[in-house]
């Protein structure tokens, strides 16, 4: 038991614990706060697993951005303090009785399941500038592809996004000229 | 950092997602649904990065499907939201329940 065998059970669990508590808490404000942890835990094992850019992107883009949106859109459609309507107890019971019998059951599978091919042999190199080089080239391990599609994703989602978002047009303007 | 197998960061993962279903399972409310979503989302994440790390060193497919999962996963929070405003402002209410008129 060294100190990256204690640092990874401590994020585990701070993960865990924070995830439960954002699906269970009454308060949606609190729920939406323990998200927040939850997805600083997540960048922390990032860092633990020494995958520093992958972290960078969890914390700028979940924590700064979706975590944001969403409390900025509580603030928009509710009263933050109040209380959720509470769900019945036999749904709760039975979500809780399918979830726990999901999670043993694929722990039944990762413990019995011994096919992994660990490859310890070649370094894992997961640097700003290998990432970068391999996302924009154009050989047979390149990401250029995707990452243009991405960008035409991000443009439609965002004309998508205004025009869900806009105010009707009032029907009688034209009409009144 | 060798100490730690891999099977453990998958039960972290797999314990994550089943998380992220009793919320989806549990909560009413559009927003609190989302962030279930989200979580499970996350899971996926983390177990691209573990398997590329552990498995694969030699090339770095998995960071990448990663990093597309992070980007369409804001697009999605962000057409989400778009989508449950405008739900509110027509029936003042994010509840799942309220919103019947496209049941049957």
């Amino acid at each position: 038991m060294n100190i990256s065998s204690i640092l990874f059970y401590a994020i585990s669990a701070f993960i865990l614990g924070a995830g439960i508590l954002a699906v269970t808490s009454v308060k949606i404000f609190r729920a939406a706060i323990w998200l927040l942890f939850s997805l600083v835990g997540i960048a922390a094992l990032y860092f633990w697993m020494q995958v520093e850019f992958i972290a960078a992107i969890q914390i700028v883009v979940y924590v700064g951005g979706i975590v944001v949106l969403i409390i900025f859109s509580i603030f928009l459609t509710q009263n933050s303090g109040k209380e959720m309507k509470s769900t019945p107890n036999g749904k709760k019971i039975f979500s809780a009785l399918a979830a726990l019998f999901g999670t043993a059951f694929i722990h039944n599978l990762i413990v019995h399941y011994d096919g992994f091919a660990f490859n310890s042999a070649e370094p894992f190199n997961p640097s700003v500038d290998e990432i970068g080089t391999q996302m924009l080239s154009t050989t047979s391990h390149g990401f250029i592809l995707p990452f243009e599609v991405v960008s035409m994703l991000l443009l439609a989602a965002m004309i998508g996004c205004i025009v869900i978002a806009m105010r009707p047009a009032q029907s009688n303007s034209e009409t009144t000229t | 950092m060798q100490e730690i197998p891999l099977t453990q960061i998958l039960f972290v993962s797999t314990a994550l997602f089943f998380i992220g279903m009793y919320g989806l399972f549990t909560r009413r409310n559009l927003i609190t649904m989302l962030m279930s979503i989200e979580l499970m989302l996350n899971s996926v994440n983390i177990n691209f990065v573990a398997f590329n790390k552990y498995l694969f060193p030699n090339n770095l497919d998995g960071l990448f499907f990663t990093l597309f999962i992070i980007t369409i996963a804001a697009a999605e929070a962000a057409v989400a939201i778009a989508i449950i405003i405008n739900l509110y402002r027509s029936h003042n209410s994010i509840d799942v329940d309220d919103a019947t008129e496209m049941k049957y």
